[in-house]
C-alpha cells in the first residue's frame, strides 16, 4: 500500500503552497496581533484600580478570549471549506487524475490521503490560532478560560465536519458548485442553531424543533456552540449574558452524531469518488 | 501469432442518450505499436478510458494483459500518457517523477537510478530541477512520456504523444517508442499524425461513431499496393474488369484506381487490358498511404472534427 502515504505527502507538500492557506496565516496572525493589543489595553483597564469586583472582571475577561476565539472559529470554517474545495475537483477538471488513477492504487487511498493531509493542515492551523489566543490571554492577564481541552476538541470537530463536506463535494461537483454548497449548508446550520436558541429562550417549541432538525442536518454551529458552552464559567452560561452563552445546549448525543456525520460524509466521498467516471 | 495483449467485444459507452462508444471490438498483439484512429468526436479517447479503467463500460467487455479492465494488479505493468499531459506545476520534473514512481511502488536507490536514465533519455536532464511551471509544451508532454515509463512497462498507451512537440521532439518520441518496441513493450498510441503512425506502427485500427470499421497492417508490412491506371476508352467495361483484380478505389479525377492483394497482379492487368483492344497510356503502382486509407474508410460523410 504506497499509494496511501505517497498522495499524504503530495497533499501536505500541495498544502503548503497553496495561496489559500497563507492567506489564512495571514489573516490569523494578524487577528492574534490584533487581539493581543487590544486585551491587553482592555486587561490593563480591568485591572486592580477598576473597582470592578473579581468575578466581574473574569467574566469580561472570559467574554473577550470567547470573541477572539469566535474570531479563530470564523477562520477555520474558511479554510475547512477553502483549502479542500478543488482537491479532488480541480485535479480531476485539469486531467491531473487521469494520471494519478491509472497507477496500481486505490481510489480510497487517494480520498483518505486527501483528507488526512488536510485534517493534519487544519488541526495544527486551529492548535496554532487557538493557543494564540489562549497564550496571549494567559501572558497579560494570567486568566485562562475553563474546560479549553474540552472546547478546543469541540472546535475541530466542526472544523472536519466541513472538510470532509468539502472533500465529499468535489468527488462529485465542481469546485464552485462545491464552495457554493458547502457555505450553504454552513449558512442553514447557523441559522438553524440561532432559531432554536430563540425558540428555547421564548419557549416556541416549533423554532426549537426546527433548529434541532437543521443542527442534525448540518451539526457545524452546534459544536462552536458546545465548545463556547464549556469554556465560560458557569455564572456566564447561567446568565446568558452573551451570544457565546446557547440557551439550549447540544448534549452529548449531538457530538457523537457528528463524529457519525464526518465518517458517514467520508463514506458518501469514498463511494462518490469509487463510481466517479475520470 | 503473438498472444493478444487487448480483447474487447463489443465494448459500449453511453453518456446519458449520448453514444460515445457504439461497438468497440479490437485486438492488439504483445510487442506491437498499434495505431488507433479515427477523426474528432469517434469516442477514441472514452475507448482508452475504458481500456485504464477510468470509465465504466456501459455494455461488452474486454480485458488487458488477461485481466479484467481496470484491474489494480495489472495497472502496475501499464503505463499511460494522456492528451495534454499536465501535473501540478510547483513541481520540479525530479519530483513528479518520484512521485509516480512511488505511486508504482518503487523507492529508493532503484527509483532514482530509473528517474535518473529517464531524464537523460528523454533530454530533460538539464531542466530536473525546474519547476514544470517554466517548462514548455514540448518538455510538459517528454515529462509526461517518461512517467509513463517509470515502472518499464509490458503495455503502454500513448494519447497524442507528439502533440505540441517540435520536429526534433517528434523524432525523439519516434526513436523513444521504437526502443520500447524492441524492449518488448506492445505500444497503443493514439495520434492525429498520419504520418507519424505510418512510420510508427505495425498496425492500425480505424474508428467512426465507436465503431471499429477497419483493422489493417501498415503499407511497409504490407504487401497491398494501389495501381492508377489510364485507360482510353475509360468505360464501365474496363472499371468492372479491372476491379476485379482488386477493389475499386473511386477517383474524383476520373482516373482508375484498384488497390490490389500483392504485385504479382500487375502483369496480369496489363495484360487483360491489351488483349482487350483498349489503350493503356499509364500504369503505376505505390503502397497506398495511410491518409488515402483514412479518408476512403472514414467516407465522404465525415466533416472536419
Amino acid at each position: 500500500m504506497n499509494g496511501f502515504p505517497t498522495i499524504v505527502r503530495l497533499t501536505l507538500h500541495e498544502a503548503r503552497r497553496k495561496k489559500v492557506l497563507v492567506a489564512t496565516l495571514v489573516c490569523g496572525l494578524a487577528m492574534l496581533g490584533l487581539f493581543a493589543i487590544a486585551f491587553f489595553f482592555v486587561s490593563r483597564d480591568l485591572g486592580h484600580n477598576s473597582g470592578l469586583p473579581l468575578v466581574q472582571r473574569r467574566l469580561m475577561l472570559n467574554f473577550f478570549i470567547m470573541a477572539g476565539l469566535y474570531g479563530v472559529n470564523f477562520l477555520m470554517v474558511m479554510t475547512s471549506v477553502l483549502l479542500p474545495v478543488d482537491t479532488l475537483s480541480g485535479e480531476i477538471a485539469s486531467g491531473v487524475m487521469q494520471t494519478v488513477a491509472t497507477k496500481p492504487i486505490r481510489r480510497w487511498e487517494i480520498v483518505m490521503g486527501k483528507w488526512l493531509a488536510h485534517a493534519m493542515v487544519l488541526i495544527g492551523y486551529v492548535l496554532l490560532l487557538t493557543c494564540g489566543v489562549l497564550l496571549i490571554a494567559r501572558t497579560i492577564s494570567g486568566f485562562t478560560p475553563p474546560n479549553v481541552t474540552r472546547g478546543i476538541p469541540l472546535m475541530l470537530l466542526e472544523g472536519l465536519v466541513l472538510l470532509t463536506l468539502s472533500i465529499a463535494g468535489g468527488a462529485r461537483m465542481s469546485s464552485i458548485a462545491n464552495g457554493v454548497t458547502v457555505f450553504g449548508l454552513y449558512g442553514l446550520a447557523f441559522v438553524g442553531a440561532w432559531t432554536e436558541q430563540i425558540g428555547t429562550m421564548v419557549g416556541n417549541a416549533t423554532a426549537r424543533s426546527i433548529g434541532t432538525a437543521a443542527s442534525l442536518l448540518m451539526p457545524s454551529e452546534s459544536m462552536w456552540q458546545l465548545a463556547a458552552w464549556n469554556m465560560q464559567p458557569p455564572l456566564m452560561r447561567e446568565l446568558q449574558l452573551t451570544p457565546f452563552s446557547p440557551a439550549s445546549v447540544p448534549n452529548a448525543a449531538m457530538v457523537l452524531w457528528t463524529v457519525g456525520y464526518v465518517v458517514l460524509t467520508l463514506i458518501v466521498a469514498l463511494r462518490g469518488f469509487a463510481r466517479r467516471e475520470l | 501469432m503473438a498472444e493478444p495483449v487487448i480483447e474487447t467485444r463489443a465494448l459500449r459507452k453511453e453518456f446519458g442518450e449520448k453514444v460515445a462508444v457504439a461497438e468497440l471490438s479490437l485486438s492488439v498483439r504483445r510487442g506491437e505499436v498499434f495505431g488507433f484512429l479515427g477523426p474528432n468526436g469517434a469516442g477514441k479517447t472514452t475507448s482508452l478510458k475504458m481500456l485504464l479503467g477510468l470509465v465504466r463500460p456501459s455494455a461488452g467487455e474486454g480485458t488487458v494483459l488477461g485481466a479484467r479492465l481496470g484491474d489494480r494488479a495489472t495497472r502496475a505493468r501499464i503505463g499511460f500518457l494522456p492528451e495534454h499531459f499536465r501535473f501540478h506545476e510547483w513541481l520540479t520534473g525530479r519530483e513528479l517523477l518520484r512521485f509516480h514512481g512511488q505511486l508504482y511502488g518503487m523507492c529508493g536507490a532503484s527509483l532514482e537510478a530509473r528517474v535518473d536514465a529517464l531524464l537523460e533519455r528523454l533530454d530533460l536532464l538539464d531542466a530536473s530541477e525546474l519547476a514544470l511551471r517554466a517548462y514548455s509544451k514540448g518538455m510538459l508532454q517528454r515529462v509526461g512520456l517518461a512517467q509513463a515509463m517509470l515502472n518499464q512497462p509490458d503495455l503502454i498507451f500513448l494519447d497524442e504523444p507528439t502533440s505540441g512537440l517540435d520536429p526534433l521532439g517528434r523524432l525523439l518520441v519516434r526513436d523513444v517508442i521504437g526502443e520500447l518496441k524492441r524492449a518488448g513493450t506492445t505500444v497503443f498510441l493514439n495520434s492525429h499524425l498520419l504520418g507519424e503512425v505510418e512510420v510508427t506502427c505495425d498496425r492500425v485500427a480505424f474508428v467512426k461513431q465507436g465503431r471499429t470499421l477497419r483493422e489493417m497492417v501498415l503499407a511497409e508490412h504490407s504487401p497491398e499496393l494501389e495501381v492508377d491506371l489510364r485507360v482510353d476508352p475509360l468505360t464501365s467495361e474496363v472499371v468492372q474488369g479491372l476491379a476485379r483484380f482488386g477493389e475499386h478505389v473511386p477517383q474524383r479525377n476520373g482516373s482508375l484506381r484498384v488497390r490490389v492483394p500483392n504485385e504479382q497482379a500487375l502483369p496480369e492487368m496489363a495484360r487483360w487490358v491489351v488483349e482487350r483492344g483498349f489503350k493503356l497510356y499509364q500504369m503505376s503502382a505505390d503502397r497506398p498511404s495511410l491518409e488515402s486509407v483514412f479518408l476512403e474508410v472514414m467516407g465522404d460523410d465525415q466533416r472536419p472534427g
